[in-house]
């Protein structure tokens, strides 16, 4: 498996760390209910198809990136910056 | 036995080798099978289950019989291919799988036993008694599974793992290969050309025939010649690509030095992942065997193979050679053998159409009906309509037809397309992105046809790089592929699929009966394709037959799922680097040097190297030397390098609000100059780490992490900074290396740094200021792991040494000295102070009594988490300290005295112990229900595993000086 970071090119995998699924990047805000803490930390998704998920470039830029690919196909369609993405 | 002026061997160049202890003689370009038919020596192995005799059956990867361990003065390989190991002087190999000799195997019993051996006989015969399963049973089974076997030791060989990229990658160097690998290559796309034996060629190596006019030998060296003269040309001899993986990622195993003596870093194998967004397949095809009675007597082989020997090797396997094919094209065995003078002795062709002008007897619509020789054939039967002719021969040629080696095409969930006209599976288009089978592996069977399919597909792909090239495709044979399907033969005795398995028709026909009617079921049930070569001669013919037996078709009943690896791969290449230190960084301290001067037995801690203890002379255990070094910090003053402690300098106008939102604490309130203990929780509401952060001035922190979770840390930082707050004004790097920091601990530690301050600095508890030490920027801080008053001294990394041992000889005239990570162990928990071994993941603030430092006034990482049910409260299991008599040991889990040990009363447990010279005895930190409300109580430890049953008294954690006077001092 390869992967594009927007820094440094087109990488194989094991420069990168994998964390979990974008959901992670919608924090709850203070004082939320605990309902929503639990889907936040706990309820994940488990797509037949695109999916985006996080990875940690740790063996390169320091980068956290945000990967859109393809449970099925394994096609990656787009890794973006997860400090300069577009919410 | 071999022909004069046949083969591709350099006869000027003999090597000897050894099988089963007997000295042979072969020549360079030889591999073991080559060798050992051209020494007449027909039985190589025995068969797994039954022990049959076996021979030779293949001249490439698939062979299922002739398998060897090659034995090597520090490894001993199993299971290799002679057909595959190259010989070279001294190689020594043994047949595998026997019991006794090989040719009288004791296991051959099992021969006779066989009708009670049939498919499911483990599963049917190993049922009960229920009792047997474990005892019996299991050492029975495992005594007889398997097929070769190791040495028992470490494999002391080298092995390698490399990676390459190229524009282009070629699978396989026969006609369709090399013509691809040439358009690419003239169009000077960067190409590799991965094949799997010791010389390019494929079949050309094989088969006597024209390309462009010239002898396909002649064709061969010249592009051979062009390739390796092309500098974006990389060819890569015995190098079997064995996975196609995602996003143009290749597995290939290349026999680095298998063929050679072993010497010194020479590496026996290498692991590569090949990178290539285009790909072509020329693996070719293999042929395929047929089921009829008695086919695995050594002596009858694939008739390529037969070709191959002839050919490639200058070796005929026999003196008397029959042939029994259902194809035009496998009638060039007979010929070929003809024209070398070998005798052949009849062709029996199963299609009652075909044609008769060989000048041998010649059996149209024949088949062969058994075969009679005990450890080599003898002799045939023949059924011709009614008649059954006895034929006498010592080696028959058998073909099949072929099937595409389609097997990349497959490892991305790729299902192949059954096509009847050939009676056989071709690859589905696009089943592995930028990969294309050409040839004769995507069902082009003619040299013609391998040449056009390769030279169109490399075009494609440089069309694609943007190159354009015009490579003309020479003329080459172009004869139709005309067969009729024969997959088994009726008759008497068993008719083998799956030589390496043991699994005959009647195997596959059973499990249909019994109603494993799933190809995947029969596969599991026979363990027909679960071999060494995976199936690659038996697989089709198998369901074929299952097919029948189940009345489907073949398409409908599909193929098994072919997965990487195609060839085995060892799993010390693929792990090479792995074993032991391996390509581990090491990371060593500045001191380094000076505690293994001082003979300190060096600890691993994560991918740094600790001392453990210094000893004294007259020091017998460890433990002397950690009590005297405890005892020393607790009186005087010990020096203890602590640079591996994360260290991460955070910078910005919002790093105090930064360091509020990673801490559960407020850091933002922090006056310049001082230090304050952090705890970092997950967001989750757990534990995370914990550390001092110092604020060295207005918007510049220091914050520290223990060494086990730095990189965590440094990871978790990033993350929160990324995702939750990048726009705040805050940047942050890792400095642990950059500076080499010791703790000086005890009550003339004071003293001790103030001997090498120009201005004695007269810290607060928990203070940092900046100072000069010899003339060098440094930084001191007032911090302590010890429970004694404390310093940490800290000077960029290339002073460290120096001062390290600066410290440690003053150290020395006050009475103290250095100490190792068991004092520093020791001294931590008896001041109640938590290391990993505490803070292991499961554990919250509230477990650790630290729920007031969740600040209510901010909002921080984990906060909203920890305050969930379930993650505080009296169920929970608290940290408490645990004082004995008797040695205790962590792991150990708790109860209450009287009660029942079992998990049902299980109370907590224990994470961390010392004896402590300090309080003179047996103190342990560890979680226990409730704890915090327990103290005082009595409670059991009980340690199964190292028969450990002790009552302890549960205490407050901190031990020693609970006041913090001390510290305070």
């Amino acid at each position: 498996m390869r992967l594009t970071c927007p820094l440094c090119g087109e990488r194989d995998r094991r420069e990168f760390y994998y964390y979990g699924a974008e959901d992670y990047l919608r924090r709850p805000g203070e004082g939320a209910p605990l309902a929503d803490w639990d889907d936040y930390l706990h309820l994940r998704d488990n797509p037949a198809g695109v999916t985006k998920d996080l990875w940690y470039h740790e063996a390169g830029c320091a980068q956290w990136l945000l990967v859109t690919r393809n449970t099925v196909t394994h096609e990656i369609s787009g890794v973006e910056l997860v400090a300069g993405r577009k919410e | 036995m071999r022909i004069d002026g046949k083969g591709l061997i350099d006869r000027t160049k003999p090597v000897r080798f050894r099988f089963d202890g007997r000295d042979f003689a072969g020549y360079k370009g030889d591999t073991l099978a080559s060798a050992l038919l051209a020494n007449d020596v027909r039985l190589v192995g025995r068969s797994f289950k039954y022990h049959r005799p076996r021979g030779v059956l293949t001249a490439g990867s698939e062979e299922p019989n002739a398998l060897v361990e090659v034995i090597g003065a520090t490894n001993q390989t199993p299971n290799v291919r002679a057909t595959v190991q190259e010989v070279f002087e001294g190689l020594d190999c043994r047949s595998q799988n026997r019991l006794g000799s090989l040719k009288y195997d004791l296991l051959a019993v099992n021969d006779y036993l066989s009708p009670f051996l049939s498919a499911g006989f483990y599963y049917k015969t190993f049922m009960w008694p229920r009792a047997f399963w474990e005892g019996i049973y299991e050492p029975i089974i495992r005594r007889a599974a398997g097929l070769g076997s190791l040495s028992g030791k470490h494999d002391e060989g080298t092995y390698e793992k490399a990676f390459a990229f190229c524009d282009v990658l070629v699978i396989g160097s026969g006609p369709a290969g090399l013509m691809a690998a040439l358009t690419a290559g003239r169009a000077g796309a960067d190409v590799i050309l991965a094949e799997e034996s010791h010389a390019l060629g494929g079949r050309l190596l094989s088969d006597a025939q024209t390309i462009g006019g010239m002898a396909a030998g002649d064709w061969l060296a010249q592009v051979a010649a062009e390739l390796q003269a092309l500098p974006n040309v990389r060819i890569m001899l015995r190098t079997a690509v064995t996975g196609a993986y995602d996003h143009g990622t290749y597995g290939a195993l290349e026999r680095v030095g298998l063929h050679k003596p072993a010497r010194p870093n020479l590496p026996r194998e290498c692991f590569w992942r090949i990178v290539a967004p285009h790909a072509v397949l020329a693996s070719g095809a293999l042929e395929r065997p047929v089921a009829f009675p008695d086919n695995d007597r050594p002596g009858i082989m694939m008739a390529a193979a037969v070709r191959t020997y002839l050919n490639r090797y200058g070796v005929v396997p026999g003196k008397r050679v029959t042939l029994f094919a259902n194809t035009d094209a496998a009638r060039a065995t007979a010929r070929d053998l003809m024209a070398a003078g070998v005798q052949v002795a009849a062709i029996i062709d199963p299609r009652p159409d075909a044609f008769s002008v060989e000048d041998c007897p010649v059996h149209v619509g024949a088949e062969v009906v058994g075969t009679r020789g005990r450890l080599g054939l003898s002799g045939i039967q023949v059924r011709k309509g009614s008649e059954i002719i006895e034929i006498e021969t010592d080696c028959l040629a058998m073909s099949g037809g072929w099937n595409p080696t389609l097997h990349l095409t497959c490892h991305m969930n790729g299902r192949p397309r059954w096509d009847e006209d050939l009676a056989a599976f071709v690859p589905m288009e696009g089943a592995v992105p930028g990969l294309v089978a050409v040839g004769a592996a995507n069902g082009s069977m003619s040299t013609h046809g391998a040449l056009v399919t390769g030279h169109a597909a490399a075009l494609r792909m440089a069309e694609a790089l943007g190159r354009t090239v015009s490579v003309p495709v020479p003329e080459a044979e172009d004869a139709p592929y005309r067969l009729k399907a024969v997959w088994a033969v009726e008759g008497k005795g068993r008719a083998w699929l799956d030589f390496a398995n043991d699994v005959t028709t009647k195997d596959v026909k059973l499990a249909a009966q019994e109603g494993y009617r799933s190809v995947e079921h029969m596969k599991r049930y026979t363990t027909q394709g679960m071999a060494p070569d995976q199936g690659k001669n038996s697989n089709v013919a198998a369901l074929a037959v299952l097919a029948e037996a189940t009345g489907r078709g073949i398409a409908e009943t599909g193929v098994t799922t072919f997965r990487p690896p195609y060839t085995p791969v060892s799993i010390a290449a693929m792990g090479a680097g792995g074993r032991a230190e391996g390509f581990a960084p090491q990371r060593f301290l500045t001191s380094d040097q000076a505690s293994r001067d001082r003979h300190a037995p060096m600890i691993e801690a994560g991918l740094w190297y600790r001392p453990s203890y210094f000893p004294k002379p007259g020091e017998a255990t460890w433990r002397e030397a950690c009590d005297r070094e405890v005892n020393m910090v607790r009186q005087a003053v010990g020096v203890a390098d602590v640079s591996t402690l994360g260290k991460i300098d955070i910078q910005g106008k919002d790093a105090g609000r930064f360091l509020d939102f990673l801490y559960t604490n407020t850091f933002s309130t922090l006056p310049v100059g001082r230090v304050r203990y952090g705890l970092m929780l997950r967001e989750d509401g757990l534990v995370m780490d914990d550390g001092t952060s110092a604020r060295l001035g207005e918007d510049h922190y220091l914050m520290t992490t223990t060494t086990a979770a730095a990189g965590l840390v440094m990871r978790h930082l990033d993350f929160v900074h990324q995702a939750f707050c990048a726009d705040w004004q805050v940047r942050f790097i890792s400095v642990t290396e950059a500076w080499a920091q010791f703790a000086v601990a005890g009550p003339k530690a004071r003293a001790l740094v103030n001997s090498f301050l120009e201005v004695p600095v007269d810290l607060p508890f928990m203070g940092v200021a900046p100072v000069r030490i010899g003339g060098v920027d440094g930084r001191l801080f007032r911090i302590s792991f010890s429970g004694e008053e404390g310093y940490e001294l800290a000077v960029p990394t290339r002073y460290g040494e120096a001062l390290f041992r600066d410290l440690v000889a003053r150290a020395e005239t006050m009475g103290g000295g250095p100490y190792g990570m068991e004092a520093l162990n020791v001294l931590r928990i008896e001041k109640g102070f938590l290391t990993h071994a505490e803070i292991h993941g499961r554990i919250t603030a509230h477990d650790l009594g630290m729920e007031k430092m969740v600040s209510a006034k901010k909002d921080c990482i984990g906060k909203a988490a920890a305050t969930r049910p379930g993650m505080w409260g009296p169920e929970r299991e608290q940290l408490v300290g645990l004082k004995a008599q008797a040695a205790i040991s962590a792991g150990a889990h708790l109860f209450v005295p009287g009660q029942e040990v079992h998990r049902e009363t299980d109370q907590g447990y224990v994470t961390s112990v010392c004896w402590s010279p300090t309080v003179g005895a047996w103190l342990g930190l560890g979680f226990l229900k409730d704890g915090r409300s327990r103290i005082g109580e009595r409670i059991r430890l009980v340690d199964h595993l190292r028969g450990l049953d002790v009552i302890c008294e549960v205490v407050n954690p901190v031990f020693h000086d609970p006041e913090g006077e001390k510290l305070r001092a």
